[in-house]
């Protein structure tokens, strides 16, 4: 099987043209087959949820807290939002034409594209200036709480450090999206010079042939592989157990019990209601 | 550049006795299988070795996919019916006079004796970029070689191009839109029947082929329904040579009138995008006036709205403003 396809060039070069349509339908078989592995473990596992009386123990101690705590600025949301609906966009007029829906997609690709790439570069001005930049990144640090949480997926029932404001899980597929999503837009923004729109002037010969090929690659490369990603994303995001990060993707906020139950206040600080009469 | 070797590539040669039994070849072979009725776009292909199929079909012991006869008061006619079987036609010309006018400006009578109808409105684009088998849009690759600052793109398209710019070469498809044409395709999944219309695709729908034929489909007949028949028709092709030479620009019109006022029309143009464009705009603009000079001013205007030039074809733009006029007018005398 052919991951990549080649081509002759007028010089009777060989040179990289696209990546193998296979591997879409690997990338999308692969989604549905982890979701598939995921959902069957999940209903047949005996993976350990933090038992009631913490949770109820910690409200006590932070009842102070108030009632409803923030998880996502309104700016932020609006970020998510347009990105999953430029993401969709993309992936659908990228593949459904592969797939063999057969529909006129550039224009519509590189207009989502370029609203994925204007709500990336917010994204980035965004959580470097007014949010946590380092809280949705994976370290070092993070290894007990891996150790933990693999851990209690396999049935033990083990103490261990709760997330910061983001899950680790969260952290791990950010760290994905930001690798391919990246790839994808800056090899985009480097194709739309080969076809006709208002924003640039075509420059085929900006890039030498193999240059060019690399590029259409690696374009192809984080295309298929956000088929699965966002499959993956998909499925956890109307998981049961998780719905209650989704909701507060949607309304921005989340109950005082949902954040003693899944977040370490160490790690994620979030600010006391004042006591009565006080400002 | 590609060059025309003397010996093609080995491949196995089918040659069936009916539709049903090149439809099944089609669906046991294809996409490596290749169909073959006159020839006249296949050789270059095979022979120059840009394509290489394992097996052909040809189609000229298909006798059912030959002729024209009457139906429902139009025409079906076989997709391996000749060029010249439909220019010298009684019944085409009876009544359908603008495709029998189409198929005799088709390249040469040698050509017109050989080739199809099936074949001409199926033909490949004719850009020599994707011809030499450089792996542009069209072959697959990732560029379009006669859309850079130093191409040469003379006959390459002015309306929507999308990443490839080759155009359509063919002179019957403009005709058979006019005049609301049938395409009747068969597969091992059955028969279906598309507007010429939407026969034809851009690029933008799918860079890689000019129609809607499924490598495992078979253009079997083309039906031509009474609706335009003994309309008012006008075909003008230009080209470089007066013959054997494809179109730079065809204009094709069906109209009737209701005394000096424009009744109904369709008006198609070819060879200045990837399928035949039908002029919407302009139909729409002209039903309803008189046969006048501010009508074929307005019509030839609309004509070019969103027009691109490349390097070297600016000159399609005024040619097609004023074979549009021409067609207004019904006559070629300015």
């Amino acid at each position: 099987m052919d991951f990549v396809k080649w081509g002759l060039n007028p010089w009777g070069e060989s040179i990289l043209t696209h990546v193998s349509w296979t591997l879409f339908w690997a990338s999308l078989v692969a989604g549905l087959m982890f979701l598939v592995a995921h959902g069957s473990y999940m209903l047949l596992s005996a993976h350990r949820k933090r038992p009631a009386t913490e949770t109820d123990r910690l409200e006590a101690t932070f009842a102070n807290l108030p009632e409803r705590i923030e998880r996502h600025s309104l700016m932020a949301r609006l970020f998510h939002w347009v990105m999953a609906a430029a993401m969709f966009t993309l992936l659908f007029t990228a593949f459904l034409p592969v797939a063999g829906v057969k529909f006129p997609w550039v224009t519509w690709h590189w207009m989502a594209g370029l609203v994925l790439t204007g709500s990336i570069v917010f994204h980035v001005v965004h959580a470097t200036v007014w949010l946590d930049f380092w809280s949705i990144w994976v370290g070092p640090k993070d290894i007990p709480e891996l150790k933990a949480e693999l851990m209690r997926e396999l049935g033990r029932d083990v103490p261990g450090p709760k997330s910061g404001k983001y899950p680790l899980g969260n952290r791990l597929y950010h760290l994905a999206i930001v690798v391919t999503a990246l790839g994808a837009v800056v090899s985009g923004v480097l194709m739309m010079s080969r076809v006709r729109t208002p924003v640039f002037t075509r420059n085929p010969y900006l890039l030498s042939d193999a240059t060019w090929g690399v590029t259409y690659v690696s374009h192809g490369l984080a295309g298929v592989a956000l088929v699965g990603l966002v499959i993956a994303h998909v499925y956890f995001a109307i998981r049961p157990e998780k719905w209650w990060i989704t909701k507060g993707m949607i309304l921005g906020w989340i109950t005082r019990r949902q954040y003693l139950e899944h977040h370490e206040p160490d790690r994620w600080r979030v600010t006391a209601n004042p006591p009565a009469g006080r400002p | 550049m590609a060059v025309i070797h003397d010996v093609m590539p080995a491949f196995e040669l089918f040659q069936p006795e009916s539709a049903a039994d090149a439809v099944t070849l089609l669906g046991r072979y294809s996409p490596n299988a290749w169909v073959m009725a006159g020839g006249m776009d296949s050789f270059d292909w095979l022979k120059d070795r840009i394509k290489r199929p394992s097996v052909v079909i040809e189609l000229s012991r298909v006798a059912e996919l030959r002729g024209i006869k009457e139906r429902d008061g139009g025409l079906e006619i076989g997709a391996a019916t000749t060029l010249t079987e439909i220019a010298r036609s009684p019944l085409v010309r009876a009544k359908f006079s603008l495709l029998a006018e189409a198929a005799e400006l088709v390249a040469s009578p040698q050509i017109r004796n050989q080739g199809t109808v099936g074949g001409n409105v199926s033909q490949d684009a004719r850009c020599w970029y994707y011809r030499a088998g450089w792996a542009c849009y069209r072959a697959g690759g990732n560029i379009c070689y006669a859309d850079t600052p130093t191409a040469v793109n003379r006959e390459h398209a002015i309306l929507g191009a999308d990443r490839c710019v080759a155009v359509n070469p063919s002179d019957t498809a403009p005709a058979l839109v006019a005049l609301d044409a049938q395409m009747v395709i068969r597969s091992t999944r059955g028969e279906r029947v598309v507007d010429a219309e939407d026969f034809f695709i851009g690029p933008g729908t799918d860079i890689t082929r000019m129609t809607v034929l499924a490598p495992d489909e078979l253009l079997t007949a083309i039906r031509i329904p009474a609706t335009w028949a003994n309309a008012v028709f006008y075909f003008e092709k230009v080209r470089d040579r007066n013959v054997w030479d494809f179109p730079l620009l065809n204009v094709a019109a069906a109209t009737t009138y209701s005394g000096n006022k424009i009744e109904r029309i369709r008006i198609v143009v070819n060879a200045a995008a990837a399928r035949p464009l039908r002029l919407h705009a302009v139909e729409a603009a002209v039903v309803g006036q008189p046969k006048s000079k501010e009508t074929e001013e307005r019509a030839g205007q609309l004509a070019i709205e969103g027009a691109e030039a490349l390097r070297y074809n600016a000159y399609k733009i005024p040619l097609m403003r004023n074979l549009v006029k021409r067609a207004i007018r019904g006559q070629q005398d300015t």
